[in-house]
């Protein structure tokens, strides 16, 4: 399958920015409208954290799916969905250190070291950052090999991002399970592949 | 005892605080329950007239929209609007409780009868959930050391439990297993006689809705919220420690006593600090959510930390 090329740029590529935009401008809108229910800034912070985990899953998947519709072209949507994965993440935790610490980083030290959720969902951000600074077409040229190797951190962080999930969740685990099994399948996958070849 | 329901209740019927205020001054001076009938005010007439305590708090009420919508009632679903969205299935009227255990009057009681005896207070509350959010509630109630005297317990009675309607039918969120239903809660006796601890009937002059534990509920505000067991149909008086639903489930998360303590975290929510329902900055969690005067001798020499 292959989508005519100035249909891809002009119409394909814009629609999902958009689409991808759009949990983004929900919450923006739930806060100005207050429709974010009665405890809307946790709302909010959950909302980006899901969208993030969502968004990383969808980047995992780019690369099978393109394999399996025969469609090269979805490698170039790899980016930006990484980089809007990045993005719900990083306002996830500025969600977190605002409106649920409100910038005392003696309290967020304390989490860090006290509940091991907020340790693992940090460390997550933390290696995904150099994954997003080196998505330019310069870095990929200039870090080589190096490139695909630092990118290859993207499985960690997506299974750290499951288990901070997973042990947020208080009883009902339906979600972090949904989550997981689409997890492994993505990467079972590319193990599959590994061993193969 | 007249117990109507009011299932289309809509945004127009929620009463803000000021209203509220006003309300029940004009409760006070009215002449009874026939006014507030022809005026269309609270359905439980004792809920109405419930007088004021010298137990509430003045600070700012939650909202009735907040209080109402923003629930944890896992018989109804996980998700915080679940309760709201589900509860309307639940049938509150005609509801019996059960009483047993070690006590002289045990037997099958009709709310009605167990509500004649009572006089219903208005208690303003703050109530701590384990999960760091809180609110500021005006219940109304009567001391569940009331209802403890009236079945005579025992001198094996050590502690009372409760239990929640198990009816999948009238509870659908009971078809899952997340909990083992029916929900169980329980309190030793001296916690139970304290003053402060309310068997709730009521929020804001209404009738509780079934999504805050309709008909009745316990209240006990110096603890986390999950001790406050909704929609009872059994008391039980025991020799024994009950073990509570949330303890059966995660037993290094969630203990017998459960009390509000800043000190003692939770792996998953630190307990300094708690989000007070529609306000923007977070404020410190007290000592027995603030009720430290009252309830601390309960605990004297006992090692809270090992005891949460």
């Amino acid at each position: 399958m292959q989508i005519p090329e100035p249909y891809f740029t002009r119409l394909f590529k814009p629609v999902l920015f958009i689409l991808l935009l759009l949990p983004a401008l929900y919450y923006a809108y739930g806060i100005w409208q207050d429709t974010l229910g009665a405890n809307p800034l946790e709302a909010i912070i959950r909302g980006l954290g899901d969208w993030g985990l969502r968004i990383l899953l969808l980047t995992l998947l780019v690369s099978p799916l393109r394999r399996i519709i025969n469609c090269p072209q979805l490698l170039r949507t790899r980016r930006m969905l990484g980089l809007y994965a990045y993005f719900y993440v990083v306002l996830h935790l500025l969600g977190y250190l605002w409106f649920d610490q409100f910038f005392d980083w003696e309290e967020i030290w304390f989490d860090i070291l006290e509940r091991p959720f907020i340790t693992i969902g940090m460390a997550a951000v933390i290696l995904l950052t150099p994954l997003a600074v080196t998505s330019t077409k310069g870095m990929i040229r200039r870090l080589g090999k190096n490139w695909k190797r630092l990118h290859s951190l993207v499985y960690p962080i997506s299974i750290l991002a499951i288990i901070h999930f997973w042990m947020m969740v208080k009883l009902d685990i339906r979600e972090p399970v949904i989550y997981s099994i689409l997890l492994a399948i993505l990467l079972s996958e590319r193990l599959y592949r590994k061993i193969k070849t | 005892m007249l117990i109507l329901k009011n299932k289309d209740l809509t945004d127009n019927d929620v009463t803000d605080f000021d209203i509220y205020q006003n309300r029940r001054k004009f409760m006070k001076n009215a002449a009874g329950v026939g006014i507030a009938a022809a005026t269309g005010l609270p359905l439980i007439e004792a809920n109405a007239k419930a007088v004021k305590s010298p137990y509430s708090t003045n600070e700012k009420l939650t909202d009735y929209e907040d209080i109402t919508s923003y629930c944890n009632f896992y018989e109804f679903g996980t998700g915080k609007s679940d309760p709201a969205n589900n509860a309307h299935t639940l049938v509150t009227s005609p509801w019996t409780v059960t009483v047993e255990g070690e006590c002289e009057k045990p037997g099958k009681y009709n709310l009605e009868d167990l509500l004649k005896t009572v006089s219903i207070e208005e208690r303003i509350y703050r109530f701590r959930c384990v999960e760091g959010w809180s609110m500021v509630i005006p219940w109304m109630g009567f001391p569940l050391a009331d209802l403890i005297k009236r079945m005579k317990p025992t001198s094996k009675a050590k502690y009372v439990y409760f239990e929640t309607l198990h009816d999948p039918k009238q509870m659908p969120g009971q078809k899952r297993a997340v909990l083992d239903w029916p929900y169980t809660e329980g309190l030793r006796m001296d916690e139970a006689m304290n003053p402060l601890t309310l068997l709730g009937t009521g929020i804001y002059g209404k009738d509780l809705l079934n999504q805050n534990g309709a008909p009745l509920r316990l209240v006990v505000p110096w603890k986390y919220g999950f001790k406050s067991i909704k929609s009872i149909v059994k008391i039980h008086f025991s020799e024994t420690q009950p073990v509570n639903s949330w303890q059966k489930a995660n037993k290094n998360e969630y203990g017998f006593f459960s009390n509000v303590n800043p000190q003692v975290s939770h792996p998953r929510w630190s307990q300094r600090k708690e989000r007070r329902i529609g306000q923007f900055r977070k404020i410190k969690t007290q000592m027995f959510n603030g009720y430290e005067k009252q309830v601390a001798a309960l605990y004297k020499g006992m090692d809270l930390k090992k005891h949460y």
